[in-house]
């Protein structure tokens, strides 16, 4: 098939979606947190982990339950938008790309609902 | 969904071995990457040797020697010889540059050259840019106003012109383009360094009133925000610029214009 439409017309395709600065500010913040919650997170883990009643009482105290839901939110989140742009970077086919896209969305989505679940059943 | 085998003709086979020229001078080895798709077949290495004593310093002088005294038939842009067209942009010893700029001596062994990267071959060292043009045309280079022209220039204090240096000096040789691996998975998409760093350049431009229009074309999981700082643009950029930078302030001022 001969291809008559322009170059310009085929650059500027369907337009700027105008959005992209919520991903990338959602990236940068979840980085930040990631940089100061997970070394404090491994440190909690690491000296609570003789037995496994240390672990449950890290995980059941307050502040051992928002700081291991806060770095798992955070991990999750950063994971999610991370996967996003390999997906986006890499599969061109447009189904494939649509369904890796949602289950990326899918799966993180149900990894951070039973991260919340068993830490809430932990502490609660 | 995975292309396990390369597309038609992406094979380099190995060429013609070119005889030495006779002289008793010194010869340097050139690999050139030869295509002609009017003889079919897949594009191959050519073997050159250049009397160095009978040729100028640079790799474009090399180019017109084999031209001129060995193989006619090898074809390559060139046209102001002294780095300010970008026409003899190519990838040099695995690197893009252009070759006018590119001494000879600061190669060594067997010189290596190819057209830039990831473009349509159009004839041997003559990539297809037609793509790389229209995304420069894209993002409107060119001053925008509304206010009613004024009788003379339109003026601009020392302090905002100097906001354009390190981005007016681009001669859009596609050096950096060609060589961003994020342009090339996605160049139908993503606009690619050289045209970010001219959009940057007419949205720094204290003169232009169409800034929030140009930031609004830019923004784009794609058009903008395939960039993802791997630094091969300012790696190569025969001029020194760094795009990647330019990229980043346009960044910072999507996220301004947020808040």
């Amino acid at each position: 098939m001969t291809d008559y439409r322009t170059p310009i017309s085929k650059v500027r395709g369907l337009g700027a979606a105008k959005s992209g600065v919520g991903h990338f500010i959602g990236q940068r913040l979840s980085a930040i947190a990631l940089f100061l919650l997970l070394p404090v997170f491994l440190v909690a883990v690491a000296l609570n982990s003789g037995s496994l009643d240390a672990i449950y009482a890290l995980f059941s105290s307050p502040l051992g339950a928002i700081l291991t839901l806060a770095t798992l939110t955070a991990a999750i989140y950063h994971m999610r938008l991370g996967l996003q742009v390999v997906i986006e970077d890499y599969i061109h086919k447009p189904a494939s790309k649509l369904t890796l896209l949602a289950l990326n969305t899918l799966l993180c989505a149900a990894l951070w609902i039973a991260a919340l679940y068993s830490i809430l059943r932990i502490a609660a | 969904m995975v292309a396990l085998t390369l597309p038609k003709n992406s094979q380099i086979k190995s060429g013609k071995t070119w005889p030495k020229p006779e002289t008793s001078g010194k010869l340097r080895e050139f690999k050139v990457y030869r295509y002609d798709p009017d003889a079919g077949g897949p594009p191959r290495w050519d073997t050159y040797y250049v009397d160095l004593d009978d040729c100028g310093p640079m790799i474009l002088d090399a180019l017109f020697y084999i031209k001129n005294k060995i193989d006619a038939t090898l074809a390559f842009r060139r046209s102001c010889r002294e780095g300010i067209c970008g026409s003899c942009s190519m990838n040099i010893g695995g690197r893009n540059t252009i070759a006018c700029t590119s001494g000879i001596d600061e190669y060594k062994g067997k010189i290596t050259i190819a057209p830039l990267p990831h473009q349509p071959v159009v004839k041997d060292l003559i990539p297809d840019l037609t793509q790389f043009y229209a995304q420069l045309a894209s993002i409107k280079p060119y001053l925008q106003t509304e206010t009613p022209r004024p009788e003379r220039e339109w003026r601009q204090s020392q302090e905002d012109r100097e906001q354009l240096d390190g981005l007016y000096e681009c001669i859009l040789c596609a050096c950096c383009s060609t060589s961003c691996p994020s342009y090339w998975w996605n160049s139908d998409k993503y606009l690619g360094p050289a045209a970010l760093l001219q959009a940057y350049r007419w949205i720094a431009d204290s003169r232009d009133e169409a800034t929030g229009e140009r930031l609004d074309d830019l923004e784009d999981p794609f058009k903008l925000y395939r960039c993802h700082t791997i630094m091969n643009c300012a790696q190569v950029c025969p001029k020194g610029l760094n795009p990647a930078k330019a990229i980043g302030k346009i960044k910072e001022l999507m996220v301004e214009r947020q808040a």
